[in-house]
């Protein structure tokens, strides 16, 4: 025999559904407690007679347990198992204990029991709602730098952990027929219908056993059978069924568009040493033809002064403790209550052996049924009596209470005090969903009521109280047939929404409504006197429901409230809409897979690693990693980059150019198409012959560029700016699919079947020649411009005579799956006749020394090809092409457009700033009048000099003009030129 | 240097040498394989048929296969034809006189096999796809997308798959059907 | 997410393999050329963008890579039908007809139900 373990001193012998051998132990503010397994961390808490558990948001009031669900607002903890797993804000009524969990309470110091912020709430006269929208107005600045830093320190939640997250995320898209959210009795009897017509049906629910409110209501018969028992059954009926899928700890926490419906599952955080390749949390995406909700109801507080104290809590949460976990949550209990449910609590604690110090219920007509019980076990019922007050410091130790209407009060000893004020339906999802809400006048509640979507509200949540209508309602809902009994022990009546006797609006107790944002009755009366009068300006002002449980508990109480002080009715002012997410869910689960390497793609090209091998550092472009430079031993960017420009004018260089993105386009029609599509005309392009082109859109501005080469009459290979492959596709598609539909042209992405290495330099024909079979790569016979199918290194190639350099140039286009091989093969042969690899920065200062265009640095989409200088590469013959009327729009054909030129800074060492702005006189008063701005600017080794491009207004009637580039210490003076900087006659590319 | 002209490059798939996989459903690469992006308008499907020697589909969401091709549809004018048998995928389509584009798409894609009682549950780790048998039966094949990027999934049995992808992609997708294959073993 | 019906998959797909494409019926003019900055500015700048029933252009971008025409209720995300590019403007389906003007009492913007239950 092992010693008896203490699983604590408020277990009840034989009470709850948990097995007395299976513990677990945690720590909570650092002192040791054992648990029993399928504890939460607040029932386990509460064995022991820990009822304080936190502080308040705002006064930092001692706070406790205040229910047993995910509506917690006060028991809000810190949960680790190590530094990097540690989550803050979790509610201790969700949170299950696992063995080992360290466990902490927020927003205290230096203790929960002295916490030195609790001077708040002796001030909180000057703290009153909407306090800070008036308070911390003047000065201005003073926000940043004072205000907010207190107040996030003074007021606030957990900490968020510091750490990396090491755990992992799962993601799963889904579909069913029938998706239930809830599996209490009308969820289970839902899905049990739903199953028997083979429907694929999802039931979720977010505890970890089904059976919803059969977890706390012991006296529910269903089948002739305890009512929980019989749901573990159904339960496991279900599972045995292959199309159901039954998921709990699992939390439907949003209902969008169209049936999709995003559940969160808690794989591991119940789990002590949970394997690692369990994912912590599991994000499902589910589309579901129909929804059944069947979410329940929750039970409101009383809201009555000093209604906080620890020890103070739902009667459905006591009953809880007690029928689910076999705690008592106090040894002489109260209860205060407009509801019969509370008595039935009274009556589980009674039988459980806990003294019941009274009754008090605030209507003076209780349910016959329960008043005759509570006469039978022998407890005190005040009816017509309200609790008025309560004392103790940090757990309450006595209640205030009085007869309704005036009478002497008096103070009855507690340490526990159970409340309710009847039920609120979970309209959350109904509500999600765009579903519009009626107002029961009779029972004081919202109840679904137009649908939106293709859902069906069942039980509680839609109303429906007694368990045989329940049924009968859950049956249909699943659109099967089902023979299912069903009963409770008493019929419930009552419930009231708003503040108790006591709290009215002469008082000024503190009676609260939102206890996570310390909102009390008064402030929301204080938000109707200072004129908020609709619903959402009070919630604004007061923060009334903007915590993170969204006034599950508080919103009715508030709204009525503010009803009553308005003096309209309920409907009329309205209620504030539900939105998703139904319970907070971690960003780890919405993310999934989204992270480190699966974050994005990383795409690389097929030369990607030698290049690495021969040193490369790489910048991103997009998606792509691309070869930026590549610094030999000692270099440091700026040297690698002059080498580099100097070697590929000098000798040679090769470059991986196979981010280019290339569009076959094929068919009869295809230069027709292209002369639709660029600006230039292709019908008189020869097949083996390539062009530049350019792509404006209908409005005239260039979108895009690139080399076009015709391989047949039927047959062009197009490039476009590596950027722009995506859109230019999409954007020829539309024109082709919904514009030009009678051509017979279709377009195919052969971005990523070439693998392009283009070599540049006056030894380019001499590096490649002896690789490339079937061409004639002399200049007379394979000019500037050509085009050829060929092979390289035994593979079928298209080699393109092009140059983005100025310089003699080729790209050898391989099958990707060859790149490397090739790519070896030419760098190999280059480096023996002195060529080197270059990168993209090269790239880009050899086509800058010779005014070449990059569309997106150099253009902003609001650049004309006139404005870039290339007004030669507009068709003047054609009648037609996409852009042909945007460019005839007067301010594009207006004097003094800013156009592309060359700037030369006048000290040839100063590199101007790119995006630097252009000023024609600098001693001009601010704010000066800009001329334009710089687009390109580099260090030309080539020149000796600094070059750069910009975008000038009248640029190219300024050539030899001084204007100013003012910048943060100096003002740069430079010379407006031409944009080619080099090899101005361009003799070099035909070499 | 002449020696190296000499040397016929080979091909190097993007995905060589990747393994993963869980208990429930494996990964691999597939082999290299022929590949034709082939557009047409519905009147000449037949003549592109008959010179294809496959029955190019005309129904959403299906595939045909013979002599070692298969022809998925992916459009109402378009078809991937994957060739994994005899070649000549590129001539037998230059051969046909029916209007018609055929794009050797052979290296811009690259292929993953997922197999095993979890494939389907691996693949919906990142596809919104409805997977079940009912709704993409073996054959059936669609071009959707795997977490961020673009594939062509073909079922090619019950418990199998072929995963199509453009090959700067695939070292992402195969990245993420590990770890859906991770967590379909659970 | 939205759940689209293609009309040339000939079923619902997620909304993730979609891409709007703006306002549908709106043809680029025989003679663009000729135009006056007028008509210009009404065929490329000027849209209409209604609240209510709207036709619009979505493209199934990773699917089949088809434009179509789609009209779809802006309130309320409500798809009244799917047809394919060419197609002209096509009538709404009385009973989809009947359906949304039932829905257009009832489901306001996400925002203007906020306070307006009944």
């Amino acid at each position: 025999m092992s010693a008896p373990v203490n699983a604590g001193a408020f277990r009840i012998k034989g009470a709850g559904r948990h097995t007395p051998a299976r513990t677990a132990r945690f720590s909570f503010d650092g002192k040791s407690y054992t648990a029993l397994e399928g504890d939460t961390v607040a029932s386990a808490l509460l064995a022991h007679g820990v009822h304080l558990v936190g502080r308040s948001f705002k006064y930092h009031r001692p706070r406790g347990i205040l229910t047993a669900g995910p509506e917690e607002p006060n028991a809000l903890l810190d949960v680790s198992r190590d530094a990097a797993r540690r989550q803050p804000n979790v509610r201790a009524t969700v949170q299950e204990v696992f063995d080992g969990a360290k466990i902490a309470s927020q927003n205290r110091w230096p203790s929960l029991s002295f916490d030195v912020g609790a001077v708040n709430d002796v001030l909180s006269p000057f703290f009153a709602a909407g306090f800070y929208y008036k308070t911390f107005m003047w000065p201005k600045e003073a926000w940043h730098k004072l205000y907010e830093p207190i107040i996030r320190r003074a007021a606030g939640l957990g900490e968020a952990p510091k750490e990396e997250d090491p755990d992992h995320y799962a993601n799963r898209f889904a579909h069913c027929d029938v998706l239930i959210a809830g599996a209490g009795v009308a969820g289970l009897t839902a899905a049990l219908s739903a199953a028997a017509t083979g429907q694929t049906v999802m039931l979720v629910d977010e505890q970890p056993e089904v059976g919803g409110a059969l977890h706390y209501d012991a006296s529910t018969v269903i089948d002739g059978q305890d009512g929980y028992d019989w749901a573990q059954g159904a339960a496991a009926r279900l599972k045995a069924m292959p199309k159901v899928t039954l998921l709990t700890r699992t939390t439907v926490f949003g209902y969008y568009n169209h049936g999709f419906v995003g559940l969160a599952e808690r794989v591991t955080d119940h789990m002590a040493r949970p394997d690692r390749d369990l994912p912590r949390e599991r994000l499902w995406q589910v589309r579901a033809k129909k929804v059944v909700i069947a979410t329940g109801a929750i039970e409101r507080h009383m809201v009555f002064a000093n209604n906080d104290r620890p020890g103070i809590m739902l009667a459905s949460a006591a009953r809880s403790f007690l029928n689910h976990h076999g705690v008592a949550v106090g040894r002489n209990v109260g209860v205060y209550t407009a509801h019969d449910s509370a008595y039935e609590a009274a009556f589980d604690l009674k039988r459980a052996g806990v003294s019941i110090a009274a009754i008090v219920d605030c209507r003076a007509d209780p349910g016959e049924a329960v008043l005759a019980e509570a006469r039978a076990l022998g407890i005190d019922v005040l009816a017509g009596h309200s609790v008025t007050d309560t004392s103790g410091r940090l757990r309450i130790a006595s209640m205030t209470v009085a007869r309704n209407g005036g009478g002497n009060a008096r103070k009855i000893k507690v340490d526990a005090l159970i409340i309710s004020a009847g039920w609120t339906p979970s309209v959350h999802l109904f509500s999600q969903s765009r579903g519009k809400l009626r107002f029961d006048q009779a029972n004081q509640r919202f109840l679904p009521d137009i649908y939106a979507q293709n859902c069906v509200s069942v039980g509680a949540c839609n109303g429906t109280d007694d368990m045989a209508d329940l049924i009968d309602e859950a049956i249909t809902a699943g659109g099967g047939t089902l023979a299912l009994s069903g009963e409770n022990r008493f019929e419930w009546t009552g419930g009231m929404i708003g503040a108790a006797e006591g709290a009215g609006p002469d008082t000024v107790v503190k009676a609260f409504v939102d206890f996570q944002h310390d909102v009390t009755a008064k402030d929301i009366r204080l938000a109707v006197r200072e004129g908020m009068h609709s619903i959402e300006h009070i919630k604004r002002f007061t923060t009334n429901g903007m915590a993170s449980d969204q006034g599950k508990l508080s919103n009715m109480h508030g709204l009525a409230i503010a009803a009553e002080v308005l003096g309209r009715p309920i409907p009329q002012v309205g209620l504030t809409t539900f939105r998703a997410p139904y319970t907070p869910v971690t960003y780890g689960t919405l993310i999934a897979h989204s992270r480190a390497d699966l974050f994005d793609p990383t795409r690389k090209t097929p030369m990607h690693a030698l290049e690495a091998a021969a040193g490369a550092e790489f910048e991103d472009v997009g998606n792509w990693k691309r070869a930026w430079y590549f610094p030999r031993r000692g270099e440091d960017m700026h040297a690698a980059v002059n080498r580099e420009c100097r070697t590929v004018r000098d000798i040679g260089g090769v470059f991986d150019a196979s981010t280019l993105g290339k569009i076959e386009v094929v068919g009869p029609d295809a230069a027709q198409f292209l002369n639709l599509l660029y600006t230039n005309a292709w019908d008189t392009l020869k097949p083996g012959k390539c062009r530049y082109g350019i792509m404006t859109r209908e409005d005239g501005f260039i979108y895009d560029d690139g080399v076009v080469g015709r391989l047949a009459e039927d047959r062009f290979h197009v490039t476009t700016t590596t950027g722009g492959a995506p859109r230019v596709l999409h954007h020829m598609e539309d024109y082709l699919q919904t514009e030009f539909p009678h051509l017979k042209v279709w377009l195919t992405s052969t971005t990523e079947q070439w693998a392009v290495i283009a070599v540049q330099g006056p030894k380019a024909r001499e590096i490649i020649a002896p690789l490339v079979e079937g061409v004639d790569l002399s200049n007379e016979a394979f000019p500037h411009m050509s085009l050829a199918e060929c092979t390289v290194l035994g593979v079928p190639a298209r080699l393109f005579r092009v140059s983005f350099t100025g310089e003699l140039g080729f790209e050898v286009n391989v099958p990707a799956d060859y790149g490397a091989d090739v790519w070896k093969a030419i760098s190999a042969r280059a480096q023996g006749l002195g060529a080197c690899l270059y990168g993209t920065e090269t790239m880009h200062v050899l086509r800058a020394e010779k005014g070449y265009l990059i569309v997106g640095q150099d253009t902003d989409g609001t650049v004309t090809p006139d404005d870039a200088g290339y007004g030669w590469a507009v068709s003047k013959k054609k009648t037609d092409f996409v852009g042909i009327r945007g460019l005839k729009r007067p301010d594009l054909i207006r004097d003094g457009r800013k156009q592309l030129v060359g700037l030369k800074p006048k000290d040839p060492k100063d590199v101007l700033e790119e995006g630097a702005q252009i000023v024609a006189d600098p001693n001009q008063p601010k704010p000066m009048t800009m001329l334009g701005h710089v687009t390109s600017s580099y260090w030309s080794e080539n020149c000796g000099r600094s070059i750069a491009m910009a975008l000038v207004a009248g640029g190219r009637a300024r050539m030899g003009e001084t204007l100013y580039v003012p910048m943060t210490d100096r003002t740069i003076a430079v010379e407006v030129t031409d944009v080619v900087f080099f090899d101005k006659e361009g003799g070099r590319i035909n070499g | 240097m002449a020696d190296l002209a000499l040397t016929p490059a080979t091909r190097t798939l993007p995905l060589s040498g990747a393994h993963g996989g869980s208990s429930v459903a494996r990964l691999e690469p597939a082999a290299a394989a022929a590949r034709l992006s082939l557009r047409a308008r519905p009147e000449d499907v037949e003549a592109l048929s008959t010179a294809l020697g496959i029955a190019l589909p005309v129904k959403p969401k299906t595939s045909a296969s013979a002599n070692g091709r298969t022809a998925l549809w992916l459009g109402p004018d378009e078809w991937l034809v994957i060739d994994e048998g005899q070649g000549g995928l590129l001539q037998a389509a230059k051969d046909c006189a029916a209007p018609h584009s055929a794009t050797d798409v052979s290296h811009r894609n690259t292929a993953i096999l997922v197999s095993g009682p979890g494939a389907q549950q691996t693949i919906n780790s990142g596809c919104p796809l409805d997977l079940s048998l009912t709704a993409f039966p073996v054959g059936a094949c669609a071009r959707t997308l795997l977490g961020k990027v673009e594939i062509v999934l073909l079922r090619t049995e019950q418990d199998a798959f072929r995963v199509e992808v453009w090959r700067s992609f695939s070292g992402y997708a195969f990245g993420l059907l590990a770890e859906g294959a991770r967590d379909a073993a659970l | 997410m939205l759940l689209i019906h293609c009309p040339y998959c000939e079923e619902d797909r997620s909304e993730l393999e979609f891409r709007w494409a703006g306002e549908a019926h709106i043809a680029r003019p025989d003679a663009i050329s000729e135009i006056s900055d007028e008509e210009f500015a009404e065929y490329f700048f000027l849209r209409n963008n209604e609240k209510g029933l709207t036709y619009e252009r979505w493209r199934h971008m990773h699917g089949c890579g088809r434009f179509f025409n789609a009209a779809r209720d802006t309130v309320s995300d409500r798809f009244l039908m799917t047809y394919k590019a060419g197609l002209p403007k096509q009538p709404i389906p009385v009973a989809e007809e009947r359906a949304a003007a039932a829905e257009e009492k009832t489901v306001e913007t996400w925002e203007a139900t906020e306070g307006d239950a009944r």
